[in-house]
């Protein structure tokens, strides 16, 4: 049974562009149980890979899709039995950038608003320079979730911390917890709100984004539901990123589709959490950037560690 | 308490005690108007900026995801500091019977009042999302440290308002009774209601005295409680200069400061503008004075304390905040508020000279200025020193300076805080007439009779 799942999980993995699942709601999606012929209304839907696409009414077809109380009910729980966790091969990042591009096409962010973003690092003054993409790193003693007063971001039974942003209250005391500084704040309305506005809330993506609410990272947990990865693991083009499943000790890598054992791959490569003296215990496993496989090229900012 | 004999001269001087007290409700001149219009017009032009926030968004303010608490913060942190006062004054110098603060008291709960409600109207103010504060209820999570200080505050808030009325009843019979033509009608009326029917027997002066009592003794855990945990709210995370156990008590001694300093100056606004000379008394400063120098010491040594210790070890992100105040961008502000705002005071009114009423209060003005930029510093630098370095971001996600906007806003709420004062002056005696009166050695039996002439 558990082999079934895990092969599976493989085999959507490999096939991770086509379907596009939509994230409309019940009530865009009744409307259009009602037109069979092309009205020519064009209706903007959100895809799991996260492009925003425009289709004819029409095309539509009622999928079962939960409604927005459903929906955030079944996000809060998480996925039944897993434990995702991500390693980030520091050795392999060219600081391509395209996984913070990815991530702000899904994540409907604008150009200065980062899930991930890659930052060049350099740990002391006689060390190598390096690159380091960073996002939330889904802590399992998380310092966020524990000073929201309204529960609006918590961690999920698959280790998930995630945020609903219709309760969020925008008081911000997670930005100001988190020592990671993963978390942003939607200080204007955000990008393409206008497209995005008759779009159901989907939790797991927190697409739509919303005016005066905070968000970061979640996983993808709208993509890991529907057995892909990541966006950020699958639009790396270097093999940076691993993701998988603690209970299975089986991650991926995002490029490559290779599957290895976790615990293996953690062990072997010295991996190592960041900032684990500050208690977080964190869910992202960082490879040391040893034997590089390019120089690096960005001009190191003045910064501490 | 000296008794004085003959009725008659008991009636006169509680005659003068009523006639001045009543003089800040009686007057209404120009300068009154004015006063009001000035403070309504910055009122409104800040709730003005409010809207706009409202609408555009939280980004109209000079904060960003890095420095993502700002002025706003700090403001609403010195204000919570300002309302301390409330109780130090009222109730633990009451308490230890301390006779010189009883007619202070009611101007410390003035200005209590006035600073919580504001602190309340503020971090409102700072939601990105105001339209659901009652989440704070429906959904409160009681591990937050926001709803701890949602809780004390609101706890606070109520006890200080009840510290302010009830000794005001007896107060509120006594102008019922004895004023008239002098007053309007709707300020008569509800004197008249808030008097509750006091008819000054034995037996209600007797629950009155409990009551304070009790709610005296009560306000001291909630008054430590508001301002330790608005500490939390930064103690409680990982931040360089944030993460310090001190926290609880550097903040409730620089809370002592801050009121100290305001009381002091709303007692000498009063003595000038409402002739109060003979009430507020020059040992009053005198002894205001002294409590501010003790606080000021008190603060001082947390000062040194939060400052010296890390300073010695300069941990990695700890040494680049310290630096960042000591040398760096913040060191003109941080050098000038502990030097005038702390250490010259200090040493200034050591000298009885700087303890009369008008040096004093100039000392005061200097010291809550201070004050206000403390919390600056104590909120905006950390946060524009994470431990990740800041990258991939437009140029003024790195520092921090407050907009128009938030400065409007600020500006509103100094104001705003100047109207309840002022209305609440308006309406009520500045001074408890019939403890004061009874303090002079007048009888109560004098209080309810109505005046001869």
């Amino acid at each position: 049974m558990e082999k079934n799942t895990r092969r599976k999980f493989m085999k959507t993995l490999g096939a991770s562009l086509g379907v596009a699942g939509l994230t409309g709601g019940t009530s865009l999606l009744s409307s259009c149980n009602r037109v069979e012929t092309v009205t020519g209304d064009k209706i903007h839907l959100l895809t799991s890979s996260g492009e925003l696409v425009e289709v004819d009414k029409s095309q539509l077809k009622p999928a079962d899709m939960p409604s927005l109380t459903e929906n955030q009910k079944r996000g809060r729980k998480g996925l039944p039995g897993k434990s995702w966790v991500m390693v980030i091969d520091l050795a392999k990042c060219r600081n391509a950038r395209e996984c913070m591009k990815a991530c702000q096409n899904h994540h409907q962010l604008r150009p200065e608003q980062h899930h991930i973003t890659t930052l060049q690092m350099q740990d002391s003054e006689d060390t190598a320079p390096y690159y380091m993409p960073k996002q939330c790193q889904h802590c399992d003693n998380p310092p966020c979730t524990k000073v929201c007063p309204v529960n609006a971001t918590f961690k999920r039974e698959d280790g998930i911390v995630l945020i609903d942003n219709e309760r969020c209250i925008g008081c911000r005391f997670c930005i100001a917890a988190c020592p990671y500084s993963a978390r942003i704040f939607n200080w204007f309305e955000p990008r393409d709100a206008d497209k995005y506005k008759d779009v159901t809330y989907n939790i797991e993506a927190n697409v739509p984004q919303k005016k005066g609410t905070v968000s970061k990272c979640l996983f993808s947990a709208d993509r890991l539901r529907d057995d892909k990865m990541p966006t950020c693991a699958s639009a790396c083009p270097n093999g940076v990123y691993w993701f998988g499943d603690r209970n299975e000790d089986a991650v991926t890598n995002g490029t490559t589709n290779e599957t290895v054992s976790f615990s293996k791959l953690i062990k072997d490569n010295a991996a190592y959490n960041l900032m684990d003296e500050l208690g977080t215990k964190p869910r992202i496993y960082y490879l040391p950037p040893k034997n590089r496989t390019t120089p690096f090229e960005g001009n190191i900012e003045e910064h501490h560690s | 308490m000296n008794k004085i004999e003959s009725p008659e001269e008991s009636r006169k001087l509680l005659d003068k005690i009523v006639f001045d007290l009543t003089r800040s409700i009686v007057k209404n001149d120009e300068l009154t108007r004015f006063w009001f219009f000035i403070l309504i017009m910055f009122a409104a032009v800040g709730l003005w900026g409010w809207g706009i926030q409202i609408d555009k968004g939280l980004g109209v303010t000079g904060m960003r995801d890095y420095v993502s608490w700002g002025m706003y913060i700090a403001n609403f942190v010195f204000f919570v500091a300002v309302s301390l006062i409330g109780f130090l004054i009222s109730s633990t110098l009451h308490l230890l019977n301390i006779s010189w603060s009883k007619p202070i008291s009611r101007v410390a709960e003035q200005v209590a009042i006035a600073a919580v409600a504001l602190a309340g109207i503020i971090i409102v103010n700072d939601m990105g999302h105001p339209d659901r504060l009652l989440n704070v209820f429906i959904h409160g999570r009681f591990a937050s440290p926001i709803v701890w200080d949602v809780s004390v505050v609101m706890t606070y808030l109520t006890i200080s308002v009840l510290l302010f009325y009830l000794p005001l009843i007896p107060d509120l019979a006594l102008l019922r009774d004895r004023m008239g033509d002098e007053i309007p009608k709707w300020k008569m009326k509800i004197y008249s209601i808030l008097a509750l029917g006091w008819n000054g027997n034995a037996k209600q002066y007797k629950t009155i005295y409990h009551a304070m009592r009790v709610l005296m003794i009560l306000i001291i855990p909630v008054g430590l409680s508001i301002h330790t945990v608005t500490s939390w709210l930064f103690a409680a995370t990982l931040r360089a200069g944030w993460d310090s156990t001190i926290m609880g008590p550097y903040f409730v001694a620089g809370a002592f400061v801050a009121g100290s300093a305001a009381v002091i100056m709303l007692m000498y606004a009063y003595r000038l503008r409402y002739g109060l000379k003979d009430y507020f008394e020059d040992i009053h400063f005198n002894q205001m004075g002294k409590l501010l120098v003790f606080v000021s010491l008190l603060y001082l040594y947390f000062n040194v304390n939060e400052f010296l210790v890390p300073g010695y070890k300069m941990k990695a992100a700890e040494g680049v905040h310290l630096l960042n105040i000591f040398v760096g961008k913040y060191a003109l502000m941080f050098w000038s508020v502990q030097i005038f705002g702390l250490i010259l005071p200090i040493i200034l009114m050591l000298f009885k000279y700087f303890r009369k009423p008008l040096p004093l209060t100039i000392i005061s003005v200097v010291v809550l200025i201070g004050a206000w930029f403390k919390r600056f510093i104590i909120v905006i630098p950390t946060l524009e020193h994470p431990f990740l370095p800041i990258q991939n971001v437009p140029e003024n996600f790195h520092h921090y300076s407050p907009t128009g906007i938030e400065i409007m806003i600020t500006l509103f709420s100094f104001m705003a805080a100047l109207l309840i004062i002022t209305i609440l002056a308006k309406l009520f005696p500045v001074i408890t007439i019939w403890e004061y009166a009874e303090e002079k050695g007048i009888d109560k039996k004098y209080f309810s009779e109505q005046p001869k002439n």
